[in-house]
């Protein structure tokens, strides 16, 4: 398959996601999910497809950097997810489903506005104090 | 497929050759095991360039770097960090060779990066050499756009110019003005050939890039193409890198398919292909006349310049020639632009210098540093230092053809013409670091023994001149030295510097005329005193045995091979130095350090 020039840049434009979401460099929000066992047999597994699924969709990827992490401790409100945005106050939200993933990536990384009704708590503050 | 996690395996070949292909197996035969192979990725990269510590095992997102990863920690790898999200603690690097165990690093904390400033090396150790997607997203065949349709020639040409890019094979002859030549030469057909016969000893920057990034080169060779006006072009590889001819040639076969290489590329109306020439490993093919030589199917010899390559090449037709790292700077040179690059190096030299380290030295590996970075910010910071507390003494640049830097230029800023000043040269990039236990004169004798066995033996002066000088070393270093040996070398060095026919002989003196220059009493020492000060000169070397130390034990007696040492239990033991075939057997042995060399 011969290119043109139009199909070259088509081309990198759609690998260029696919590369970025391996990188870390340049991403300043985070979204880091607990993968624990509890929050494995919670659905942490789906948790995640669909952060990164949404966020390929809301062309987050570039901004958007997706950790797993052990267990949270939280574990009766499993799946948990801590989110990293510069500028707010890094918060854990408890039993996020894909609806709730939805709202969390169009309320918060995108609006910049807490989800009152999910929050569960904010990190230990050896964690906090570490970033 | 969304894959959740990203494993990036070095694919160098020092890594490979360290069990890292095993590795890369057992990874992929482990995810497959444990039921994750759609959530991970497991690329083969290019080198990573700390191969002191390979394989390198990187993963993302997280940026996990691992080390010294073995294949059965791939089962551990999968299981915890692919499955459950949690770091192999004990794989991550640490600087455990300080006192104090520090913290796991960050991978931007390790001070192996730290200095670095990667422009040639980019994509090693990020994408995967074996799929052009991956370098296209990293702006790979971006640069083309104005090369093929935007800018002429002369604004090709003047953009490199503007760039400050000089030769990355060693001379740093400005590559612009090689091209602006062989643009104005008058030939129907014209050529760009890449110079990747990379025969420097521990010497293999040329390789790796080639293993990590061959688009990168292909890109620049295209851009060459069309500043000159060709449309075919030649790598010109050695044999014995037989991966690095694996991976260049699947990337010419993808470059073909996606219409990069060939007829009418991307519907510009410029044609351009390349093919790979093998060389047999012959040290003088890395020469540029005797290249073409080679290329064209003769016996690889070369022929006195000029008629330099740019105006009468190949088949006698105008000709670029490049080394690869100077290749491989072009596409970031088109895609920043020249300001770019000319804003990082030194006044003349501009960009970065990609170095093998090699010797004494903690970090062995590949390193890309500003032009100007001093030599002690490589040693120390990047390299670690030099190992067992030892002294640095000198490090060798530039290989066979290059000079030491002694210790008393330590700080030194690294570019073409600092380098050239002190009587070395920058040469491809392989970089010896030696300390307090390396004999200087053994050192020149053995870079000197190189270029013996290389010398092509067309003129007289490489032919018969390094011979002689080869001997004289010998004689010096057998303890049969004579004092007018050292006037004798320095008139025999400069003679065949001034007559040889190529670059081969021109440079071969250099190692033993800059030891000379800095390190006479090392000679000296030789010579008249019939001693080696770094005890490495075997014929200079004599055990003795401490008598107030010895204990009489007779244990040197017994291990003793060539039964050199008379002595019983509880009586005087002594060494007959005409016995003694100077194997340290006894030296080892000996648990109270009774035998000494002097």
């Amino acid at each position: 398959m011969a290119m043109s020039l139009d199909d070259l840049r088509k081309l990198r434009e759609a690998k260029k996601t696919d590369l970025r979401k391996r990188e870390a460099e340049g991403k300043e929000m985070q979204v880091i999910v607990g993968m624990g066992t509890c929050g494995i047999a919670a659905g942490a597994k789906q948790t995640l497809d669909a952060f990164i699924k949404g966020l390929e969709a809301h062309n987050l990827v570039d901004s958007t950097l997706v950790r797993q992490t052990g267990c949270m401790g939280l574990c009766h409100s499993e799946p948990t997810v801590e989110v990293v945005v510069p500028g707010m106050p890094t918060v854990i939200y408890g039993k996020v489903d894909e609806k709730v993933v939805n709202e969390i990536i169009q309320k918060h990384l995108i609006g910049k506005e807490l989800l009152s009704g999910y929050i569960l708590d904010k990190p230990a503050a050896d964690i906090l104090g570490a970033k | 497929m969304a894959y959740k996690h990203y494993i990036l395996v070095c694919g160098g070949t020092a890594c490979e050759s360290n069990k890292g292909a095993e590795l890369f197996n057992r990874l992929n035969a482990e995810a497959e095991k444990q039921g994750v192979k759609d959530q991970v990725q497991i690329v083969k990269t290019g080198c990573f360039g700390f191969c002191e510590r390979g394989p390198i095992v990187k993963v993302l997102p997280e940026d996990s770097f691992y080390v010294s990863v073995k294949p059965e920690d791939a089962q551990e790898i999968i299981a915890e960090q692919i499955i459950k999200g949690r770091e192999v603690k004990r794989l991550l690097y640490s600087d455990d060779e300080t006192a104090v165990k520090k913290d796991i690093l960050a991978v931007e904390d390790i001070p192996f990066y730290q200095k670095q400033f990667r422009v040639v090396l980019r994509n090693c150790g990020a994408i995967n050499p074996e799929n052009i997607d991956e370098y296209i997203a990293r702006e790979g065949y971006a640069g083309l756009e104005r090369v093929l349709f935007e800018w002429n020639q002369e604004q090709l040409i003047e953009e490199v110019k503007k760039s400050g890019l000089r030769g990355r094979g060693g001379a740093g002859f400005p590559t612009w003005l090689k091209w602006d030549l062989a643009r104005k030469a008058v030939g129907d057909v014209k050529y760009v050939i890449c110079n990747a016969d990379e025969g420097d000893p521990g010497a293999y920057m040329d390789r790796s890039t080639i293993e990590g990034d061959p688009h990168s080169v292909i890109e620049g060779m295209i851009t060459a193409g069309k500043a000159i006006g060709s449309n075919q072009g030649y790598v010109y590889i050695r044999a014995e890198y037989p991966l690095a001819i694996e991976r260049l040639k699947i990337a010419i076969d993808q470059a073909r398919e996606y219409g990069l290489l060939g007829k009418n590329i991307l519907n510009s109306g410029f044609d351009f292909d390349i093919e790979i020439r093998l060389g047999a490993g012959a040290f003088v093919c890395g020469e540029e006349t005797a290249l073409l030589t080679s290329v064209e199917g003769a016996r690889g010899e070369p022929r006195p310049r000029p008629p330099y390559p740019a105006l009468k090449g190949l088949f006698g037709k105008p000709t670029v020639l490049n080394n690869v790292e100077t290749y491989a700077n072009i596409p970031q040179i088109i895609l920043n632009g020249a300001e770019w690059l000319s804003s990082i190096g030194t006044e003349r030299s501009k960009g970065t210098k990609v170095f093998a380290l090699g010797g004494k030295i903690k970090n062995t590996g590949l390193v890309e540093v500003p032009m100007g970075t001093t030599l002690r910010e490589i040693v120390e910071e990047i390299g670690g230092g030099i190992p067992n507390g030892k002294r640095f003494k000198a490090a060798q640049t530039g290989g066979p053809s290059g000079g030491c830097i002694p210790a008393k230029h330590f700080d030194i800023q690294i570019d073409y013409d600092n380098l050239t000043a002190i009587g070395s040269m920058m040469g491809s990039g392989g970089l010896i670091v030696m300390d307090e236990d390396n004999c200087m004169v053994d050192i020149a004798k053995y870079f000197l023994d190189f270029t013996v066995d290389e010398s092509c033996g067309k003129c007289t002066p490489c032919r018969v001149g390094t011979k002689r000088m080869y001997e004289i070393l010998e004689r010096i270093t057998n303890g049969n030295g004579k004092p007018e040996d050292i006037g004798k070398l320095e008139e025999l060095g400069y003679y065949i510097k001034e007559n040889a026919l190529c670059g081969l002989g021109q440079s071969a003196p250099n190692p033993v005329l800059s030891t000379l220059k800095y390190f006479k009493d090392e000679y000296e020492a030789h010579i008249n005193d019939k001693k080696c000060p770094a005890g490495q000169c075997k014929a200079l070397l004599n055990y003795e045995i401490l008598q107030d130390k010895c204990k009489r034990c007779s244990v040197c007696v017994r291990v003793c091979p060539t039964g050199a040492i008379e002595g019983t239990v509880k009586n005087p033991h002594y060494i007959h130095t005409e016995k003694c075939i100077k194997c340290g057997a006894c030296k080892e042995k000996c648990k109270f350090g009774a035998i000494v060399v002097r």
